[in-house]
């Protein structure tokens, strides 16, 4: 993925303890910063979820157009994983299904160790759908 | 608890997605913010890899700006200095404000009485 696109300090050089520590809270406003941002986009199309587009829109209006493509590429990169586990684990559930004759559960989780080691390329249909997660404090 | 697997999900990602920042932090920071209900799973990757990226860009600037071209080291100032002259770094002015000596900031107030300022 990296493409030579190194942007990364040089090796061998240090940094301040202090210089570390102010990075991190630096990191952390940034994500602050980013989050209301973002949620400002899903508000105004009156959405409750923050998706992948709001994140985008925010790195733009924070004026941090140089990361739009790596981060579409990153995104494209996990969705084609999704995209191989979803098919392997559907894959998985019809063998099972056809093995046991059981009524199938509804169960949403996801066997991803074992998923890895059995990825088929099958020619499924997956539509690239996105998972929301409703996640609860 | 759903709570459980979406751990080992934002964990697997983490890992297998080149990115080295922990989701699960992340995902922290975004729900402490108000007004935000959920996060989608590609929102939260999305903003750990903007966060990398960021760190990058914020360390990289320093270090070419500072005096980084003879020191080895990148140290607080160079940071300060950074989001002091770079535009898109102004909203860190609070957290990265440069340093000054206590006793040239006495003087200061000294000679100009603290308005409260109204951000």
């Amino acid at each position: 993925m990296a493409e030579g696109r190194c942007r990364m300090l040089p090796d061998g050089v240090n940094v301040s303890k202090e210089a570390r520590r102010a990075i991190s809270q630096a990191a952390s406003v940034f994500v602050l910063y980013a989050t209301s941002c973002a949620n400002n986009f899903a508000m105004k199309a009156k959405r409750k979820t923050l998706n992948a587009t709001d994140v985008m829109s925010a790195m733009e209006e924070m004026e941090f157009e140089r990361f739009l493509q790596p981060l579409r590429e990153s995104l494209e990169a996990y969705k084609k994983g999704q995209k191989g586990k979803k098919e392997a684990s559907e894959q998985k559930r019809k063998d099972a299904k056809e093995k046991k004759n059981d009524v199938e559960e509804n169960d949403k989780s996801r066997e991803e160790e074992e998923e890895e080691e059995e990825r088929m390329e099958e020619d499924q249909e997956a539509e690239n759908e996105v998972e929301e997660e409703e996640v609860e404090n | 608890m759903s709570g459980d697997n979406a751990e080992d999900n934002v964990n697997h990602a983490s890992n297998s997605k080149g990115i080295s920042l922990p989701m699960t932090r992340v995902k922290l920071i975004m729900k402490s913010s108000p007004d935000v209900s959920s996060i989608n799973q590609e929102a939260l990757l999305i903003t750990t890899k903007a966060t990398e990226l960021f760190v990058q860009y914020l360390a990289l600037s320093s270090f070419n700006n500072g005096s980084g071209k003879d020191n080895k080291t990148l140290l607080y100032s160079d940071l300060a200095n950074t989001v002091e002259g770079t535009e898109t770094f102004q909203f860190l002015t609070d957290i990265l404000p440069k340093k000054i000596f206590a006793r040239d900031y006495l003087k200061l107030i000294e000679e100009n009485p603290i308005e409260e300022a109204d951000n």
